[in-house]
């Protein structure tokens, strides 16, 4: 996630612990450009101008001890030793007031029911490609669709049954929607974890100010995933993990443990006349439904990628015999391809015939000649993604990139223009958080869970990621981010 | 439970009593050195080498510091000590959430402590300690597994790997000694005699439980009697069966598996030929068969937990989903 500081020059001076804190164009999630602290962040605002440093030092370490102790980590690849790493977290919670959150949550249902519609159709008549509303190459360009999809009757047409959408705040205080993700989002542990931990910090804090709760979330993912198997009287439902050296796994181990179902890896399945069954100590047990965490590249090589043990042979088959449910179903990565990302205030448009309420990122499309021109022209102020791409991976932002860097991306661009899109580098909003005995505004973004059952429920909340290294620009946990709590209001 | 989660635990357990058992074994052949005449024919190590069904490799140093360097630091070697640890933690890991923290942390912990680069100058400086530093490692981990573990199916088997395992091993030791106790070729080596029977009690941590028993006078018929036969002991080969059949019968009842199945059947054989078995029978007929045959009936039992609970075949589970199914 790209962010500069656009105009570092401080407007107002403030008492401690606030004597680092700036404002500049972009939005202050705290204060108001006057340098008064907004309605909603009042109570917390006086609470750290009464406290000591020592003491919200203190705080701070009791909150990484309590995750040490969880073991809440997450594993680091390209090293031998020492994989599991803490994810960093910030002790100051990130207030979204109640009338921001409805908006977030009437835009982000718009934007899923009109993806789901966009993926059912995609797979079956295509009409939205008919209308010419979007490009057909830019579809079947895509290595996210998937042939074998087609035409095949997912249960209850329900595509995108857990989205994880990344929201940013722009200078104006809108939210808007930076990218979605519909294949295997993750991070919802960490939403719920640093409930459990600032709980027990600031307990008094916390009882005063009317905080939505969000542990329900293992329920509701729970009966998300049981609403795909309405056929079936008492479903078995599993999670199915590409086991412990893959970097979610401890969110895998939390998921099951939180909705009391069992984790299983690839080999753990096996399928028999298309009938999808456990291997358990008691004989083999019949599965309805799979919360899959492994891509759609490694879940079957008999479909999809042969030189992978992950997954499970004959899956796919069983899947398309209607014996099974998939969360998500297979090929939804299609409809969260960073340029057709650019289409989806046209896709909300093409099938509920609305505006869509939650704005785009402005983004250039760099397989049409003259917006590519453009950006070939103006590297150095705009960040160039790669469209297949997540994770912070694969990404040059022009403002703090070097030369060379821009020369090596322009190759790339003109070698391959449908793999990379360009927006502009936003000014990301910024936060409140506790650095070195000090209060100083950091990046923040704001990935709130979708889940698409009988309806769409959002847990009111989500995981606000972090740039906590000074100057830093991106918030991935794999490029060194971390994470606070989300109060949403009543 | 997952047969991947219940093997996982199997093995965990087993590769650790068996790390247990090495470090043991090593501790005193290297201290019983002190006391024995020279061993000009080179015997004892290749005997203790027979126990642990290891095979060096041809070209290895045969002195016994190197031997038992390599039994406990050569992670090439599966039975070294680092090897078994190195299984045992792996196991472990693939179950992570499965286990208790207290578990895993001691696991952990017990593993990085062999590993660790100043491990072989700790050994150089005193084996005994650093293999105290391993028993010690491994009975916490036992007893943690015991007080933070339900005991539930994931615990039998734990216990049924790490007594299906010393029950082997302890037949195993004993056999190893046939030749020197059981058939004497003359009868003046006595001195000798008696340090390698309190040798063999001492591998099996058995010395001072023997001579509350038998007093110290030291026979190898008796000791053969108590460490096959004794019901109390803990490292008897009958009571090794007993906790074995304990372990599958709860098994087989938590797994809603047929009580009677073949592992079930296997593992009450042998614990019943244990349980009423005479030791002057046993010796009539040949210690070394029968010893043979114990180990034999073990790798049985191990077979066929698998064939039961871990890599059954599809199409006889499948009847058995169906005959479920139609009721």
């Amino acid at each position: 996630m790209p962010m500069t500081r656009l105009d570092p020059t401080p407007k107002r001076a403030f008492g401690p612990p606030f004597t680092n804190y700036t404002l500049d164009v972009a939005y202050d999630e705290m204060f108001e450009s006057t340098g008064k602290p907004r309605a909603s962040y009042k109570g917390l605002h006086e609470r750290l101008s009464v406290m000591s440093p020592q003491e919200l030092r203190r705080r701070q370490q009791a909150a990484d001890a309590s995750f040490l102790h969880q073991g809440i980590t997450f594993t680091v690849y390209g090293r031998e030793e020492g994989t599991e790493k803490i994810f960093p977290y910030d002790v100051l919670p990130r207030i979204i007031t109640s009338a921001e959150w409805a908006t977030i949550e009437r835009g982000l249902t718009q934007r899923i029911t009109a993806l789901n519609l966009f993926l059912k159709d995609l797979y079956h008549e295509g009409k939205i490609l008919n209308d010419r509303v979007i490009p057909r190459e830019m579809i079947y360009t895509c290595r996210h669709y998937r042939r074998e999809m087609h035409g095949l009757h997912v249960p209850r047409g329900i595509y995108i049954s857990i989205v994880g959408t990344d929201l940013v705040r722009l200078k104006d205080g809108r939210f808007a929607v930076l990218e979605d993700n519909l294949r295997v989002p993750s991070g919802v542990s960490y939403m719920l974890a640093n409930r459990q931990v600032i709980k027990r910090v600031f307990p008094g804090m916390f009882s005063n100010y009317g905080v939505r709760p969000i542990d329900q979330y293992g329920q509701v993912l729970l009966a998300t995933l049981r609403a795909l198997a309405s056929n079936r009287a008492d479903p078995t439902i599993v999670l199915l993990t590409p086991g412990p050296y893959n970097s979610a796994y401890f969110e895998h181990t939390f998921l099951a443990r939180q909705m009391g179902i069992e984790l299983v890896e690839g080999r753990d399945l096996l399928v028999h006349d298309n009938v999808v069954y456990m291997r358990t100590t008691g004989g083999l047990r019949r599965v309805d439904v799979i919360y899959r965490r492994i891509d759609d590249d490694f879940i079957d090589p008999l479909t999809f990628r042969a030189d992978t043990s992950l997954g499970v042979p004959g899956l796919f088959n069983a899947y398309r015999a209607g014996n099974i449910a998939l969360a998500n179903a297979i090929g939804t990565g299609i409809a969260d391809d960073k340029a057709l990302y650019a289409y989806v205030p046209a896709i909300i448009r093409y099938y509920l015939g609305e505006d869509a309420i939650l704005p785009n990122v402005e983004t250039y499309l760099l397989s049409d000649d003259s917006q590519r021109s453009y950006v070939l022209d103006h590297l150095d102020e705009l960040v160039v993604k790669a469209v297949g791409e997540s994770g912070g991976y694969g990404m040059l932002i022009g403002p703090h990139s070097t030369a060379t860097e821009r020369e090596e991306f322009r190759q790339r661009i003109v070698a391959d223009p449908r793999n990379y899109i360009a927006q502009p580098t936003l000014a990301l909003s910024r936060a409140p958080c506790f650095i070195e005995g000090q209060v100083e505004p950091r990046c923040v973004d704001l990935r709130p869970y979708i889940l698409y059952g009988d309806r769409v429920t959002i847990v009111p909340g989500g995981l606000t990621r972090v740039a906590l290294r000074r100057g830093s620009l991106v918030v991935n946990s794999s490029q060194g981010g971390g994470s606070k709590d989300t109060w949403v209001l009543y | 439970m997952l047969s991947r989660v219940a093997e996982s635990l199997y093995w965990m357990s087993r590769y650790l009593e068996r790390a247990e058992h090495t470090a043991r074994l090593l501790d005193l052949n290297l201290n019983l050195m002190l006391d024995q005449a020279p061993d000009p024919d080179g015997l004892r190590w290749p005997r203790l080498l027979d126990s642990l069904m290891v095979v060096l490799p041809p070209q290895s140093k045969t002195d016994p510091y190197s031997v038992a360097r390599t039994l406990t630091f050569d992670i090439k070697n599966k039975a070294s000590i680092i090897g078994c640890m190195n299984a045992a933690r792996e196991n472990a890991r693939q179950v992570r959430e499965q286990i208790s923290s207290e578990m895993w942390e001691e696991l952990n912990q017990l593993y990085l402590q062999i590993k660790r680069a100043g491990a072989g100058k700790k050994w150089q400086a005193s084996p005994h300690l650093f293999f105290r530093g391993v028993k010690g490692g491994a009975h916490l981990f036992q007893g943690i597994t015991d007080s933070t573990l339900s005991h539930s199916e994931g615990w039998h088997f734990i216990q049924a790997g790490r007594f299906i395992e010393r029950a082997s091993a302890t037949a195993a030791l004993l056999e190893a000694h046939v030749g020197e106790l059981y058939e004497p070729a003359d009868s003046d080596a006595e001195r000798s005699d008696y340090l390698d029977m309190v040798g063999l009690l001492k591998s099996c941590t058995a010395f001072e439980a023997y001579c509350k028993v038998y007093t110290a006078d030291l026979s190898p018929e008796r000791i053969a009697e108590f460490l096959l036969l004794n019901s109390d002991f803990p490292r008897s080969v009958r009571f090794a069966a007993e906790m074995i059949q304990t372990a599958l019968n709860s098994i087989a009842e938590l797994a809603e598996t047929r009580k009677n199945g073949r592992a079930n059947r296997l593992a009450g054989r042998l614990r019943a030929a244990l349980s009423f078995g005479q030791i002057d029978e046993i010796m009539g007929g040949g210690l070394r068969p029968y010893l043979y045959d114990i180990q034999r009936q073990c790798a049985q039992i191990h077979t066929a937990i698998y064939q039961q609970y871990v890599s059954y075949p599809i199409e006889a589970a499948l009847g058995a989903e169906g005959r479920q199914a139609n009721q």
